[in-house]
């Protein structure tokens, strides 16, 4: 009788121990395949990559090659090239490059060492993170109106320039703000017991240490401005430019833009598309290129202190 | 001598004087810059009040908020209803594909991957986030939809459908760093008292994880629809300029951002009500994506979790 029982007893512990092992293996099966299932999001992003990579690539073969680097804009798309827009995208460089760098890193100078903490700088912080989330068509509204039209610079490289700068400043002066951020405090203390006052200090100790991150963040934000359209077609680019531009202040078309009119044009003549992905083919290898300067500086000086 | 002294002083003095200006001057300078964002702002927010107020003294409120869009008639009217429904459908679409994915990926990337495909797949999204948006709009146009011709063979050459999805795979990985960023913020303590009990990866990323992340999460989420409802060159090319008012995302619709291009590269005469009514859709832009920079300060702020 006791035998029997205690047999029950083990049989009845045998029987729970054997259902908390089945749930234990299925919340082990379970996390297992939700582990695949998040994974497979990262395979779609690869795929997507590789088939928007594949696709303009190869529409772009046999339409890519010296005479269409050196050759200029025309009507009829075998003659087309595009140096007309390398040139403009080359000059809104020439004026992006220095007006973001010279304000963008002044203004994260001006947030990290000289601000009092209080309303002014939190209300510049604010708005700076504002700013960045502003679309780009309202720029290009704001370029149109007080470059173009108010500052009668029409639409000309400056103000296409001065636009783009405006667009990405925010991006500049939050990563400049970080690298600057992250200069260990014994340095500026050292420099400070040396007898260097503010100005010194930033000059000799903070901007070079700061110097990587900084450049990491323009080259960036150069590379977003490359490829930005829609505030420079706001500002009023006309379609079809023959004249290579001279100088700041003459009309011009960039890349992006020349993009954006052929790829609307492919409903006229479908060998438009690939000069279209010709363009984007040069417009992507140049922001590969800058992307992956950046990604290298940051790895290289990272943690250096 | 004491001449000599003299004169080593005033070098001193001149020297320390010219030190100190340069001093005085900088950070004068460094305010100026600072200030620029501010006035881009104040800039923004002005040209876009006047030249909207000059509209609405031409067109009323009633009119504006109508289902009649047609500018360039003879008879124009500025129902901006059309609009507000292109823009809501493309950023749907958008959303109905980046949110799964992008926090998905968020989740494997922060709880599941090892740091070696971390290693891997973070700069394959960094190269995702450089492509610029028009490549996704020449994508969408060119490739995007005639796939989708084959399963819904009513489509039209310009669609919702197309250029939002597409849009949504721009914004993946927007969300996805802005996510993992958050859960990655997420004290590793919490993470292996959890393990300790004996929970599992997803147990773990359900229940510590993402709970103690969600401000990020939202946060993100928000962003993300604030930067599809700006988002630009893909509609304008994939979407098309269609001005009726309709909810079928097989059809071409007109979003309030490819309005105001259709309406800059063509010819708007300065000083129309059709000009200025590039600006009264412009404020609401600006408002909407105002609205959700608000939500999204108010989610961090509110719902910040204490460790």
């Amino acid at each position: 009788m006791i035998v029997s029982l205690s047999k029950n007893n083990t049989l009845e512990a045998d029987k729970k121990k054997h259902v908390q092992y089945k749930r234990i293996k299925r919340r082990v099966l379970i996390n297992k395949l939700s582990g695949y299932l998040f994974s497979l999001s990262t395979v779609f992003i690869i795929v997507v990559l590789i088939i928007l990579l594949y696709r303009i690539a190869s529409q772009s073969v046999g339409w890519l090659n010296i005479s269409f680097l050196k050759g200029n804009l025309s009507r009829f798309p075998e003659k087309a090239g595009i140096y007309g827009p390398i040139i403009g995208s080359l000059g809104l460089m020439l004026v992006v490059i220095p007006v973001t760098l010279v304000i963008g890193v002044a203004t994260a100078i001006y947030l990290e060492e000289y601000a009092k903490k209080g309303k002014l700088q939190s209300f510049i912080k604010i708005n700076i993170s504002n700013l960045a989330s502003v679309p780009s068509v309202i720029f290009g509204l704001l370029g149109l109106t007080v470059f173009s039209r108010f500052l009668n610079l029409g639409s000309s490289i400056l103000a296409g320039g001065l636009t783009l700068s405006l667009l990405v400043l925010p991006i500049i002066v939050v990563s400049s703000q970080e690298a600057i951020r992250a200069v260990p405090l014994f340095l500026k203390e050292a420099s400070y017991a040396m007898g260097a006052n503010n100005w010194t200090t930033i000059r000799k100790v903070i901007l070079p240490v700061a110097l990587p991150g900084i450049l990491t963040g323009s080259i960036l934000s150069i590379s977003r401005a490359l490829g930005e359209t829609a505030p420079l077609v706001v500002l009023g680019i006309p379609t079809l430019i023959l004249k290579i531009p001279q100088n700041l202040m003459s009309s011009f078309t960039a890349l992006p833009i020349q993009i954006y009119y052929w790829t609307i044009d492919t409903v006229l003549t479908a060998e438009y598309a690939n000069l279209a992905a010709a363009t984007i083919v040069v417009l992507l290898v140049v922001l590969f290129s800058l992307n992956s300067v950046a990604i290298f500086i940051r790895n290289k000086y990272q943690s250096k202190f | 001598m004491i001449n000599q002294k003299n004169v080593r002083h005033i070098i001193n003095d001149n020297l320390i004087k010219k030190k100190n200006i340069v001093d005085k001057i900088m950070p004068v300078f460094f305010f100026l810059a600072a200030l620029v964002s501010v006035i881009t702002t104040i800039g923004i927010v002005l040209t876009l009040i006047i030249d909207a107020f000059r509209f609405f003294e031409a067109i009323p409120l009633s009119e504006f908020f109508s289902a009649n869009l047609s500018p360039l008639r003879e008879n124009p009217s500025f129902g901006i209803l059309p609009l507000i429904v292109g823009t809501l459908m493309t950023t749907l679409i958008a959303m109905c594909v980046a949110v799964p994915v992008g926090l998905a990926a968020a989740v494997y990337l922060s709880e599941f991957a090892s740091q070696k495909k971390r290693k891997v797949l973070k700069p394959i999204m960094e190269i995702l986030a450089g492509i610029p948006t028009i490549v996704y709009g020449f994508f969408a146009y060119s490739f995007v939809t005639p796939l989708l011709m084959k399963v819904i063979p009513s489509l039209n050459a310009k669609n919702v459908l197309s250029a939002g999805i597409v849009m949504g795979i721009m914004i993946i990985p927007m969300i996805a760093s802005l996510s993992e960023d958050a859960m990655q913020a997420v004290p590793n303590a919490l993470r292996e008292g959890a393990f300790g009990l004996g929970s599992t990866r997803l147990e773990v990323t359900r229940k510590v994880v993402i709970p103690a992340a969600i401000s990020g999460i939202l946060a993100s989420v928000v962003l993300a629809v604030s930067r599809a409802i700006g988002e630009t060159m893909i509609v304008v090319i994939a979407a098309g300029s269609s001005k009726n008012l309709s909810f079928d995302i097989t059809e071409s619709m007109q979003t309030m951002t490819a309005y105001i291009v259709e309406f800059t590269s063509g010819d708007a005469a300065s000083g129309t009500t059709g000009y200025y009514s590039l600006y009264a859709v412009g404020l609401l832009l600006f408002v909407f994506t105002m609205l959700m920079n608000l939500i999204t300060q108010l989610i961090t702020k509110k719902i910040r979790e204490e460790y």
